[in-house]
């Protein structure tokens, strides 16, 4: 939601220069989207592209984020840098869920994206948004460091508009659940599926 | 280029033949190498080991013929490769019925089958009687199906073989999800319900480890832990899983599970086109994509039976060899970065990586996945620019780089205290296990495919087999430093005496035939011996399309050299032995 434009109150002559007017979220945002703390998760080829991307010749720290932390709790931005298998899905969905909020998530790639040129093997998701929200997605395969740093500056765009009031990890009274975490049983058991499935076998059973 | 045409080979099957009678035969035309039958199994591989020299099990795969071909019943096939200290492998085939497929297993007499054969049981579904640890392991326990099979056909099936019909320009293209039930990749067994479905708490990983750690120490009785670091660990490189019993700090038993990364290279590869496969191959070992197209390239050729014009070779050298530098460079900043350098080292490898990209780039078109290689020859020739941007890097830039390691690293004495020493690898178990590359020849084994079994033009330059004297990570990383030196020195003769020529035998097909047969291409990568058994029926596809990983094979060694060391030496002895997640679980 765009920010809208409003008269700022005028300041006094003798404290121009002191004072500086700015309204809430444009600094809220200000200063957020350029501390983005990405979580260090290489899944495949494209993770060695972001290590390029962060590296001398492209430098992410331009933006901000040079500090890729190992911790989810302690990151806010989650780039999905590879394919997502299904043996590693349960851990990509609890990882979301133990980000603190606000939380992105970059799809980098095209096997995050949608299974990419392994979408029909029988042990790949097809793409991450199968499993949670994705905010920007980067194709390629792998994506050049600058289409990284591109999904990045996309990122911030978005972040700029955004407001302090309508975001929802400020809101009251509702808590988030986690995602589910999927199981590993004769297939990926994706829990939200159950909901949409049982109902038709027990109509059949009837 | 069937091996059983050499005398040699023919010699030898002669010799099992009378010392095994009845149980070994060659394999008919144009398959090569030997059938062995399924009692005589052990009997002959003790014998071959012992007596004749094999002592190094490169590969363990297996192919369903459902069919059957050739003549031969319908059947579920084992192959093995069994190498001697140079010289071509000896091919040996085991049949097992199509219905309850057993082999008996040689995980005792060869290490390097543990996890070969779990792979084979995983895929395939065949049973190898007397393994010590039969379990899945690129799957989960409780998969539905043996995926490798002919008739296990995965979700989004369309066709055996690409290309697929709803790709072809007069359909409309469809969205795999659309045609499936669930509109996901996802499929249950018939009469399976969420409800009445538990999680499995994945038990099997904890048993073996419970085991030990309920055994008892009578003289110094410890309570031991069992630690979990994995799949996001930020030092394993990528998804990888160790499971760590430990002992105070020690580590008593340590077991990589993997299987995180698992993209169904395999299943695949027998959809795709034959050069369809190519670009597959980059994103096996994602930091040696060219290596991997010149394996590939390697094994269809033999099939094929085309000559690769010599500027080709050249080109192919050359990019084998940049790419084996940047490995190793890379290789060095890990390790940097796993003892606690951080980035700092890392840095510096990725500042000398991004200067040959740029000469990839320029050649193939993309900077990692370059899919340069073809049959028959190279996909585009190198310019002028190249060439002199190739001379620039390996007579100037890169020598400079080399040395600039060397002075950070070798005297250091906080690398020298962390590595001497560490993760020692004895040379008769290196051969053991199966273990290749750098991690075989810091223990001492002179054994390099580029000597051993010469392959493209390698017997044409000039250059030492660079090992180590310990086998602990710090002479790993001394061989890794040696080859980059070596690697210069044959980038600087090939740059020198660069033939001109086409780059290409004949023109370039899409859509190549191959001649039914057998063939197994392998090459010194960066990591190892990197190699792909194909099989082709006489079609436009591979029938199998099996990839021996050097990561995947050296990676089973590491629960042994783990053993006894500290918690804290686990991150750097993983570094020494470079893994690449892409190719162990391919």
């Amino acid at each position: 939601m765009p920010v809208r434009k409003r008269q700022l109150p005028e300041i006094p002559p003798e404290l121009v220069g002191t004072v500086h007017l700015t309204p809430l979220d444009q600094i809220y945002n200000w200063a957020r989207k350029r501390s983005l703390w990405p979580i260090f998760f290489g899944l495949a080829c494209c993770a060695i592209e972001m290590i390029a991307a962060a590296a001398g010749r492209f430098d992410l720290s331009r933006f901000g984020m040079e500090i890729m932390r190992a911790s989810p709790r302690q990151g806010d931005l989650m780039m999905v840098t590879g394919t997502v298998t299904k043996k590693m899905a349960p851990q990509v969905v609890r990882l979301y869920n133990q980000m603190a909020e606000p939380k992105y998530v970059l799809a980098m790639g095209a096997c995050a994206i949608s299974g990419g040129p392994f979408k029909e093997g029988y042990n790949v998701v097809s793409g991450v948004d199968k499993l949670i929200p994705v905010d920007i997605y980067v194709p390629g395969c792998p994506p050049r460091p600058e289409a990284l740093l591109n999904g990045l500056l996309s990122l911030h765009a978005r972040m700029e508009r955004e407001s302090i009031r309508d975001l929802r990890w400020y809101r009251k009274g509702e808590v988030e659940e986690g995602i589910p975490v999927p199981d590993l049983g004769p297939d990926l058991i994706d829990w939200r599926l159950a909901e949409r499935l049982e109902p038709t076998v027990r109509q059949a059973e009837e | 280029m069937s091996e059983t045409t050499h005398p040699e080979a023919d010699a030898l099957i002669a010799h099992l033949q009378e010392r095994f009678p009845g149980a070994v035969q060659p394999s008919p035309a144009p398959f090569t190498g030997l059938i062995v039958a399924r009692e005589h199994l052990v009997d002959v591989a003790t014998h071959l080991r012992d007596e004749l020299g094999y002592r190094y099990l490169a590969s363990v795969t297996g192919v369903d013929y459902p069919q059957g071909m050739d003549g031969l019943a319908p059947r579920f096939e084992v192959v093995y490769h069994l190498c001697q200290a140079s010289g071509a492998p000896l091919t040996l085939h085991v049949h097992a019925s199509r219905e309850d497929p057993a082999v008996p297993s040689l995980a005792p007499l060869f290490p390097s089958a543990v996890v070969q054969e779990r792979e084979a049981w995983d895929l395939l579904g065949i049973r190898f009687e007397g393994h010590p640890d039969l379990r899945r392991i690129l799957l989960w326990e409780g998969f539905d199906g043996h995926p490798l099979r002919k008739d296990w056909h995965e979700v989004y099936y369309e066709e055996d073989h690409k290309p697929f019909e709803s790709r072809y320009p007069a359909g409309e293209p469809v969205q795999a999800e659309s045609r499936t039930p669930l509109g996901n990749n996802l499929r249950y067994p018939e009469g399976w319900s969420f409800e009445d479905w538990r999680p499995m708490v994945d038990v099997w990983g904890y048993q073996a480890h419970d085991a030990v750690a309920q055994e008892d120490n009578p003289d110094f009785p410890l309570e031991r832990v069992v630690l979990n670091m994995g799949p996001h660990h930020p030092s394993t490189h990528g998804v990888l899983r160790l499971l760590v019993t430990l002992e105070g700090e020690t580590i008593r038993r340590l077991e990589p599970v993997v299987g995180f990364l698992h993209r169904c290279h395999d299943k695949i590869g027998e959809r795709n086109t034959w050069l369809g496969n190519m670009p597959y191959t980059d994103r096996l070992d994602y930091v040696c994509s060219m290596s991997n197209n010149l394996g590939y390239a390697i094994a269809v050729e033999k099939l094929l039976g085309v000559e690769v014009p010599p500027r080709a070779e050249y080109i192919r050298v050359i990019m084998a060899e940049f790419t084996r530098f940047m490995n190793h460079i890379i290789d060095i900043g890990f390790t940097g970065n796993d003892l606690g350098i951080y980035f700092t080292a890392m840095l510096m490898g990725m500042e000398e990586r991004e200067l040959i990209l740029d000469l990839f780039e320029r050649v193939s078109g993309s900077r990692m996945m370059c899919n340069y290689m073809r049959f028959g020859g190279v996909a585009h020739d190198m310019d002028e620019e190249a060439v002199a941007l190739a001379r620039e890097l390996a007579f100037e830039r890169l020598p400079r780089a080399v040395d600039k390691v060397d002075a950070y690293f070798t005297d250091n004495e906080i690398f020298r205290a962390r590595s001497v020493g560490v993760g020692v690898l004895p040379p008769e178990m290196a051969v053991a296990y199966g273990c290749t590359g750098p991690l075989l020849r810091g223990s001492g084994v002179p054994y390099d495919l580029r000597r051993a079994d010469p392959y493209s033009v390698y017997d044409q330059f000039d250059f030492d087999v660079v090992v180590g004297q310990n086998g602990d990570v710090y002479d790993r990383y001394l061989v890794r430093l040696g080859e980059m030196r070596q690697s210069l020195r044959i980038l600087q003769q090939a740059l020198d005496r660069l033939p001109d020529g086409p780059v290409m035998a004949g023109k370039k097909q899409a859509l190549v035939k191959v001649p039914a047969g057998e063939s197994y291409g392998r090459i010194e990568a960066p990591k190892g011996e990197l190699a792909y058994y194909v099989v082709s029926d006489g079609g436009t596809n591979p029938y199998r399309y099996h990839v021996r990983a050097p990561s995947f094979v050296n990676l089973g060694v590491l629960g042994e050299i783990c053993k006894g060391h500290l918690i804290g030496d686990v991150v750097i002895i993983l570094a020494s032995v470079d893994i690449t997640l892409g190719e162990v679980d391919r």
